[in-house]
């Protein structure tokens, strides 16, 4: 069989795959919906949860879609496609890839890939990454257990630990807001974009806080997320054309 | 008499025999192909290619496991760590889920609403994925337009910023060493750029906890 990186075999071996995983979330949101009854919470409540949850994805999403349509110029559509499903994410398939591919003496992105390459390929972007999907069910539940024998212990701390968790995570995210801001000690104002959209997504989350105390809107408090992100992302094209 | 098993323990029962399956069919994938198309892999292409890529994707992957599973709970960490985009997606979904339905996530009200939040946002991923997939012909000028590009690219400021906000100012006194260490490194340190923030992310973590003990000791939270 000839071989070509958009081969319909891909693309079905491909949504096998990603049909499995799609099953596995179902099952898991299906289990939690059923605990989340018996635990009496309420039904409206946990459908307003779910639209929020999918209305905060829509941006993010499309942005992998965009990753997807990047990557496919070089390995076709139906493996980005994979492995944007599973695990992956932009930089790591472009590092992985441009390894594999410069090991066999060729450049990524200058030529199509024969079979051979393209599974040497699959085989670095799948193993390459492949750490929590194991060690998760290894250590999962010892690392709960912890958590859970940490709370007996003492529960002010337990709370401290995870919002302490939370917290950490977040600043390192300051970082990355942050990270190019030098760049206008020269004179380049672009470093300052996206502490300009972080700012004002915070001042959208701001006011949709004030909305839902003074004018009791309290539907917004549920949907406050979604519409920062797309505001502050909605806010970077002017932002940039005025920066740039 | 089969002893009944709680809630959480059958998620972890359930969640190994997802992972293990999936990852089984994740390492079948190359080995059809190589069937299929009679393929043999390239040993250098695979020696080399793994020698660059695994040892820093294995090393953050161990860390990362150990930082986001009591962030994410159960449920939540074993559909994470397949689907992937933990700390630009799935980490903040959970978090805004488990906030607007005021549970703790140490909690089993926390474990579930994390759970509904990550599913929920999985399944919409890989949705929105495959429609990407199948439209992507009219669709590649759309997204590509440049017009578009800045939003795209600003999104995780855009996305920190929002959920940012709720989490610092409640807890202020712990966030603000942090928030400045991490603030003066990325500013005044070359080497430190938006490609690091994956590794510095667990760095960060540790340390936020680490000085929040201290603070907890100290009378100071």
């Amino acid at each position: 069989m000839e071989f070509s990186v958009n081969h319909p075999i891909l693309f079905v071996l491909s949504g096998i795959l990603i049909f499995v995983v799609l099953v596995q979330s179902v099952y898991f949101l299906v289990k939690a919906l059923r605990r989340a009854r018996e635990l009496g919470m309420e039904k409206t409540k946990l459908k307003k949860l779910i639209l929020s949850a999918a209305a905060f994805t829509v941006a993010p999403a499309v942005a992998i879609v965009i990753s997807v349509i990047t990557l496919s110029k070089d390995l076709g559509v139906a493996l980005p496609w994979l492995r944007l499903s599973v695990i992956g994410s932009l930089s790591y398939e472009t590092m992985a890839a441009t390894n594999a591919v410069g090991a066999m003496d060729m450049t990524f992105g200058s030529s199509s890939l024969n079979a051979s390459q393209f599974v040497t390929v699959v085989i670095v972007m799948t193993v390459g990454i492949m750490v929590g999907i194991w060690l998760v069910p290894l250590i999962g539940k010892r690392l709960q257990n912890g958590m859970i024998s940490m709370e007996k212990r003492d529960k002010k701390w337990s709370e401290i630990f995870t919002n302490a968790m939370f917290i950490g995570m977040i600043s390192a995210f300051v970082g990355y807001v942050v990270c190019d801001v030098s760049l206008s000690f020269k004179g380049d104002f672009t470093g300052l974009i996206p502490v300009a959209v972080a700012f004002t997504s915070v001042v959208v989350m701001l006011l949709c806080g004030l909305a839902v105390k003074k004018l009791k809107w309290r539907w917004l408090s549920e949907y406050a997320l979604p519409i920062s992100l797309v505001l502050g992302m909605a806010a970077a094209i002017p932002i940039t054309a005025w920066l740039s | 008499m089969k002893k009944q098993l709680s809630y959480i323990d059958s998620v972890h029962r359930d969640g190994r025999i997802w992972s293990l399956s999936i990852m089984g069919l994740m390492l079948l994938y190359p080995l059809a192909v190589a069937l299929i198309f009679g393929a043999v892999p390239d040993g250098k292409g695979l020696l080399v290619g793994l020698g660059a890529t695994a040892p820093m994707y294995w090393a953050v992957g161990i860390v990362e496991t150990f930082t986001f599973v009591p962030m994410l709970g159960a449920g939540g960490s074993y559909i994470s760590f397949i689907t992937g985009n933990i700390s630009n997606l799935k980490l903040p979904c959970a978090l805004s889920a488990m906030d607007q339905m005021g549970v703790k996530a140490n909690s089993e009200e926390g474990e579930v609403i994390s759970t509904i939040a990550i599913a929920v946002s999985s399944i919409v991923t890989t949705l929105i994925i495959v429609l990407g997939v199948i439209l992507i012909v009219p669709l590649t000028p759309v997204l590509n337009a440049p017009v578009l590009a800045p939003a795209f690219a600003n999104l995780l400021p855009a996305l920190f910023g929002g959920l940012g906000v709720v989490f610092i100012s409640r807890n202020w006194k712990l966030a603000l060493v942090p928030l400045l260490l991490m603030t003066v490194l990325f500013i005044f340190v070359p080497a430190l750029g938006s490609g690091e923030v994956g590794i510095m992310a667990p760095v960060c973590v540790v340390l936020t906890v680490a000085l929040a003990r201290f603070m907890y000791k100290k009378n100071m939270l």
